[in-house]
């Protein structure tokens, strides 16, 4: 007879008790990824050495590469918030990693489907494995920047699994491209690679985040679609949050303070950032910006997507015109891990392409951002001049 | 739910059953639909995660529910009046049933899309830009997009952007960043292979329904493209 024991059925005090998080029903989706290998149906491209293995919110590891990555740009990023790629770019060459920045990608094109649904389930796997293919005839593993490509990606390569007349579909298309079908081992946020190197961050900062105070804002595409294979680890809320961005925060001596809205979206909702903003604008400003100020008056907002950072930021302008109780700068935490390592708070981060005041930050960080702006003019000046067409790495390194 | 039982037995009166059937088969019909629909437990948690159930009158339960029931009426009416309030961020998902409303959502919208609803064409006012932009350039919202007469809500800072363009870009340090009309440079062959895709997947005769104007311009600027390289859809 199966005796019951007596522990389990006396509460234990909240304190002492410890979160852990079954299988449950999720299911490890690389096993099929690797079957379909083994059938034909497709190449897998490999993880490279050197990696580091993290945990996934139900308990699985995952492989994250440290180098040899083909950056997956994120059009957001790229078009109006360049300092956000600029410095993932920066950090990898201040570690030495060696990395590719490709011209043949695209965009995963998941904006404007979530927007307007102008495409289909063909149309969005054929430009993923567009993309994957790319990557792996460079020999470079995918590293994605934007967290709507990484979610939508792992959305299609499921997607891909369940339904063989949809591979068919993609391979049909793939084989006029002159493309092979190509699936990644693991799909790979950036700030799961900078939650991997953050200890390596950390040994590089020049600046002191001791007295900086961070709101977290968790994207919504990263950690709710295809939830497990987002990084979750016990010791950062308990294994309850993502720890991706926190886990950096921290690790940089920041103090991380808490909001109760925290799983709210940004209200960026793709369509209406576009073209229906006063949702957007009302809910950023009064479901997350307004409680942040009030129940953690952070320093700076971090995020880890494109348009999160863009919707936190530009949405506060119109409600300060309104006297609501806004103004906290947002910067990814790419900027924020660059920052800490040195970098020039123009020429790498690019801070004047943001709204909210953020000199107040740069300040706290013991950044003399009027200096550094002086700086960054001087280079414009020579721009202008024609003395130089372009500035190069090695004007900022 | 049995057939003529409906929650929404006013709405769209002037739609025949049939053709409210035929759209509603059309997303029970596509293959993700079954992955994204177990039924649903009435507990609501997907509206309390919800940010446009916060601001518009939007449910995504009432959405599951009414797929789950087969109900054709409420369906047809959410195709038009509810789904473009969705923000697509996947809050739902913390269904406890392992719901995708979301998803479902998408779907709707899709066949929406597709038969060229005129509430879909409306939801798409002023949006047909940005269409233009990522099916021809591979990156959506570039550079040059940002124009202080379209986004005055973001204040001055979009203004000084704007008007320094061209050389703020030039101060970028990576190569691939120095462009202004697409989010960075994208290779000629990339672009005739993501042309082949839209072609080959359907996707120009989705445009075609919901903005004949641009998917004219579309395919104009992508057959020269292909021609150039040797090729044709």
């Amino acid at each position: 007879m199966n005796v019951i024991p007596p522990e389990t059925l006396v509460p234990r005090p909240a304190r002492e008790r410890q979160f852990s998080r079954g299988r449950g029903r999720h299911e490890d989706i690389r096993q099929a990824v690797f079957d379909l290998e083994a059938k034909g149906e497709w190449t897998v491209q490999r993880v490279p050495a050197p990696y580091r293995e993290l945990t996934t919110k139900y308990g699985l590891v995952k492989k994250i590469p440290l180098q040899h990555t083909w950056h997956h740009k994120s059009c957001g990023q790229c078009g109006h918030i360049p300092g956000y790629s600029t410095s993932i770019f920066w950090i990898n060459r201040k570690l030495g990693f060696d990395y590719f920045d490709p011209q043949d990608q695209t965009s995963c094109t998941a904006w404007n489907y979530y927007a307007s649904a102008t495409s289909n389930a063909v149309a969005q796997a054929a430009v993923a494995l567009r993309n994957f293919a790319a990557a792996y005839e460079t020999g470079y593993y995918p590293l994605i920047h934007c967290g709507t490509s990484y979610g939508h990606y792992k959305e299609v390569r499921a997607e891909l699994v369940r339904h063989p007349e949809l591979r068919a579909e993609v391979r049909r298309i793939l084989e006029k491209l002159g493309k092979p079908m190509v699936v990644p081992e693991e799909i790979v946020h950036y700030s799961e690679w900078l939650h991997a190197i953050r200890e390596e961050i950390k040994t590089r900062q020049v600046r002191d985040f001791s007295n900086i105070v961070v709101a977290v804002h968790p994207a919504c595409h990263y950690y709710k679609l295809v939830e497990g294979d987002a990084i979750y680890d016990p010791d950062i809320y308990g294994g309850q949050r993502t720890a991706v961005v926190t886990g950096l925060a921290e690790a940089l001596g920041a103090r991380v303070a808490d909001y109760s809205t925290w799983f709210d979206c940004c209200g960026f909702g793709f369509r209406h950032i576009l073209v229906q903003r006063d949702f957007t604008r009302s809910f950023a400003t009064m479901r997350k910006i307004e409680v942040m100020k009030e129940e953690a008056n952070p320093d700076v907002v971090l995020t880890h997507d494109t348009g999160c950072v863009t919707t936190l930021d530009k949405s506060q302008f119109a409600a300060r015109a309104h006297g609501r109780n806004v103004g906290i700068p947002v910067l990814s935490d790419a900027q924020f891990a660059a920052l800490a390592m040195g970098a020039h708070p123009y020429r790498v981060c690019q801070l004047h392409w943001h709204s909210a005041d953020y000199r107040p930050l740069l300040e706290k960080m013991g950044v003399d951002w009027r200096a550094a702006w002086e700086e960054f003019k001087a280079d414009l000046e020579r721009l202008k001049r024609g003395e130089v067409q372009y500035l190069t790495w090695d004007d900022v390194d | 739910m049995g057939p003529g039982m409906t929650l929404a037995p006013h709405s769209y009166p002037e739609v025949p059953l049939a053709e409210k059937l035929r759209l509603f088969n059309e997303v029970k019909a596509d293959p993700r639909f079954k992955d994204y629909l177990y039924g649903c437990y009435e507990c609501g948690i997907c509206v309390a995660a919800c940010p446009s159930a916060r601001f518009y009158d939007f449910s995504p339960r009432k959405i599951t529910q009414a797929l789950a029931r087969e109900d054709v009426e409420l369906v047809y009416e959410q195709i038009n009046d509810d789904i473009w309030n969705c923000s697509q961020c996947f809050s739902c998902l913390r269904c406890p049933r392992g719901n995708n409303p979301g998803g479902l959502i998408t779907i709707m919208r899709e066949v929406a899309i597709r038969n060229g609803l005129r509430s879909a064409k409306e939801a798409l006012q002023g949006y047909s830009r940005v269409i233009y932009k990522v099916m021809s350039t591979g990156t959506q919202v570039s550079p040059d997009m940002l124009q202080f007469d379209a986004f005055p809500d973001w204040g001055p800072s979009v203004r000084e952007e704007s008007e320094n363009l061209q050389l703020w870009r030039r101060a970028l340090p990576p190569e691939t960043m120095h462009t202004t009309s697409m989010s960075w440079r994208v290779a000629d062959r990339t672009l005739v292979e993501l042309y082949l895709i839209w072609h080959s997947a359907g996707v120009m005769g989705m445009i075609e329904e919901v903005d004949p104007g641009l998917a004219m311009i579309l395919a104009d600027l992508m057959a020269e493209k292909l021609e150039e390289y040797g090729l044709s859809v």
